[in-house]
């Protein structure tokens, strides 16, 4: 649908966001992620390609300690968010997880009103003073989520009755309302059909503006239009890591080349 | 031919009619099993049911509607000076059918020869004493009606139990002939089979439903018997139980109600928070190694008789509390039976119920919620608390709404541990009685069956009901109401 990348948001920087050095991930025996390394830049999005099962998602789910509620998977190496190692026993898991938000593959609002759902992360962190700027969070939260247009007449129904792409976006709305220096995507377009998924990636786009993105994908299509960096996973290996262009256009490892010509994945 | 016999020979007919269709659907595929429709065991299964299914479906119906034409024969021949002063037609039938039963026994033991038996007049030989010889008491004298109608009796069960051994058989016997003719190779014998075990699996779900209904209506005739002799406006109006069965009882039903209402409350405040707490613990913090061994060990309390539950109440928690509230102590209570013994130990018996229903409902809740809200930050418990309970609480209200249902028509831990004094009193320390405690006093009594005493428990017993039934459906409503759909 989209064969040229989508208009993008003129933000650049070098900064690094996420720095992951010698990183290894068990599941019991199973060695999942090996050696990797990789600097993930603010203000940037970054995708994870691969073909299943080669960790990418496993190891998205290592930047924010999700796998810390699989009681089998051990983490070895370093992980820093802004220049702090995020597995140090002094950092608290729960307040990590406010500040790199994740949305998953498939659709989860809870069981609850479509306000209550954005307005969730706020009220644990405690972050409005009142239910004025409770409003507004959750306003600002649905306008960036581009879902407040169509949900403002309804805030009172339940987030489970709006349909795939915009529960997709609820979702994403709910965790920009916490306000995560980093969002993480797993899949989010996988359970969307065209149209809600170029709507989900105009959103990734504008979110660049603020966060650092980090998504994983299958759709190599999807990497080329919304990232600015791409990185080739391959049996827990990270392959290649650099620039989307160049990892398009100009790969340096022959399995990537493989990878994103179809022969391989 | 006694009924054990016919039901042998139709299962023996059914097996024949097995093999025989079977080798005949075999035999006239010219013994290729590829040219037949159907698997050869299906020709058999298809001669099988259609021997086995109209002669054991007449047998039954013919069970049922027998006796009802023999009695109503029989009970045509007594005129009404047959009945004496102070009896029943009731008691005279009764008289009639032991009679008939004792000549039975009395030629099965060969005292009498048939033809003797069938030849007796009342004057001519002492009945009696050849009935006793044979065991069988006759309670009066045999009146010439009544052994005429005992006679009658015998004959007609006789023609009946002939007729219906060769009505049955030949029904089989026709079914299997019928079903052996069709059975070409091109009979859809398949077909016939998944009709037949249609037929059988709707009749097997009809039965219940028609045992239920049936349940009802005796609950139903009884009640309105009792309304018949006792106002209506008293029943739901008085605020006093006190049957006597000398006549003039009162039977409000509010203290009975209040009890059953009071203790079904405490075991619900016993048994909801620790049920519940339990069920999250299991299922959101327990280990799966703990899990396997905790889960199982709650749910033995699920298989504890309630009558070592009344046990427990009567004999350990009564006097426990006694020591603390009674006159020891802050002398609030005055005897070991009371409605917080009863509650309490109730509680204890539905915490497994609540906690079972409700850790598999929490179970059931999509781990992809529980990423959602990590994801967000939350912790655990913020978790259990604002997405997952919210998530399973339909069903966690049908449990506890079960578990409520379970503790009104409890009665042998109230019996135990209530005590049986039917009041209305706000104090958890006084004995007091439930709707089914009394159900059983009144109609374990020796009291008249027709006295309103007695029938007052059909009336109860429609009120208990009602209301289970009452709550049931509010469950149900509840439940689908806030049900959330996960794909």
């Amino acid at each position: 649908m989209y064969d040229s990348p989508l208009r993008k948001t003129e933000v650049d920087t070098n900064a690094s966001k996420i720095s992951a050095r010698d990183v290894q991930v068990y599941y019991g025996d199973t060695h999942a992620i090996k050696d990797v390394n990789v600097e993930i830049l603010d203000k940037t999005v970054t995708a994870f390609i691969g073909p299943s099962g080669c960790g990418k998602s496993t190891f998205l789910r290592t930047l924010n300690r999700m796998n810390d509620t699989i009681d089998i998977c051990r983490v070895e190496g370093l992980i820093e968010l802004d220049g702090e190692d995020i597995y140090d026993k002094r950092v608290d898991p729960v307040q990590l997880r406010a500040k790199v938000g994740m949305v998953f593959q498939k659709p989860n609002p809870f069981p609850k009103s479509i306000y209550d759902n954005v307005a969730y992360g706020p009220r644990i962190h405690g972050l409005a003073r009142n239910k004025a700027e409770l409003d507004e969070i959750v306003e600002k939260a649905l306008r960036r989520g581009a879902i407040w247009n169509e949900v403002k007449d309804r805030l009172d129904s339940p987030g489970t009755g709006l349909s795939g792409g915009q529960q997709q976006r609820l979702c994403i709305a709910r965790a920009v309302a916490t306000e995560p220096e980093v969002l993480l995507m797993d899949e989010p377009c996988s359970a969307l059909d065209p149209i809600a998924t170029s709507q989900v990636e105009e959103l990734i786009d504008e979110l660049r503006e603020n966060y650092s993105v980090v998504i994983v994908t299958h759709s190599m299509q999807q990497a080329a239009r919304v990232s600015q960096k791409t990185a080739f996973f391959h049996l827990g290996n990270l392959v290649e890591y650099g620039d989307t262009s160049q990892i398009f256009t100009n790969p340096v490892d022959p399995r990537t080349e493989s990878y994103i010509t179809g022969r391989i994945g | 031919m006694p009924v054990l016999w016919l039901i042998l020979i139709v299962l023996a007919l059914a097996f024949a009619g097995f093999v025989a269709g079977r080798a005949r659907a075999i035999s006239g595929a010219g013994d290729d099993r590829r040219a037949l429709h159907s698997l050869p065991n299906y020709y058999g299964w298809n001669v099988a049911m259609k021997v086995m299914v109209p002669a054991f479906l007449v047998l039954i119906l013919w069970l049922i509607a027998q006796p009802f034409i023999v009695n109503t024969k029989a009970t045509g021949l007594l005129s009404e000076t047959a009945v004496p002063e102070g009896s029943t037609l009731g008691l005279v039938m009764s008289d009639v059918r032991r009679v008939a039963d004792g000549l039975d026994l009395v030629v099965d033991r060969g005292l009498l020869s048939a033809a003797e038996a069938s030849d007796l007049t009342a004057g001519a030989s002492d009945i009696r004493a050849t009935l006793g010889n044979a065991g069988v008491a006759v309670g009066s004298e045999i009146t010439p009606e009544v052994l005429a109608a005992a006679q009658s009796y015998r004959a007609t069960n006789a023609t009946g139990n002939l007729l219906r051994s060769i009505v049955v058989i030949g029904l089989a016997l026709v079914g299997g002939g019928l079903a052996l003719a069709q059975t070409k190779p091109d009979f859809r014998a398949r077909n016939s089979v998944e009709r037949g075990i249609r037929a059988i699996l709707v009749a097997a779900a009809s039965l219940a439903i028609l045992t239920t209904i049936g349940i009802v209506l005796s609950l139903v005739f009884n009640t309105i018997e009792f309304f018949r002799i006792y106002p209506a406006s008293e029943f739901f109006g008085s605020f006093t139980w006190s049957p006597s069965f000398g006549g003039g009882s009162q039977l409000g039903i509010w203290p009975l109600l209040w009890g059953t209402l009071y203790i079904s409350l405490i075991a619900l405040l016993v048994s909801v928070p620790i049920g519940l707490f339990a069920a999250v613990y299991l299922s959101e913090y327990a280990g799966p190694k703990l899990r396997a061994v905790a889960k199982p060990a709650l749910e033995l309390l699920a298989g504890i008789p309630t009558i070592v539950y009344g046990l427990f109440a009567l004999l350990t928690v009564g006097p426990l509390l006694l020591s603390v509230f009674g006159r020891d102590g802050l002398n609030w209570m005055q005897a070991g039976t009371a409605v917080m013994t009863a509650g309490l130990v109730m509680g204890i018996m539905l915490i497994p119920f609540v906690s079972s229903l409700s850790d598999d409902i929490i179970n059931a809740v999509p781990q992809s919620l529980r990423d959602g809200s990590y994801g967000l930050g939350a912790t655990k418990s913020e978790t259990i608390k604002q997405v997952i309970l919210p998530a399973a609480l339909p069903g966690i209200v049908g449990a506890v709404l079960l578990a409520a249902s379970r503790a009104i028509g409890e009665t042998m831990i109230v019996v135990m541990g209530a005590g049986a004094a039917a009041r209305l009193s706000l104090n958890p320390f006084d004995a007091m009685t439930t709707v089914t405690a009394k159900i059983v006093s009144q109609l374990t009594g020796d009291a008249d069956f027709a006295s309103p005493e007695a029938l007052v428990a059909f009336a109860l017993g429609m009120t208990l009901f009602v209301m289970t039934l009452g709550l049931n459906v509010f469950a149900l409503y509840i439940v689908r109401k806030y049900r959330e759909q996960y794909d």
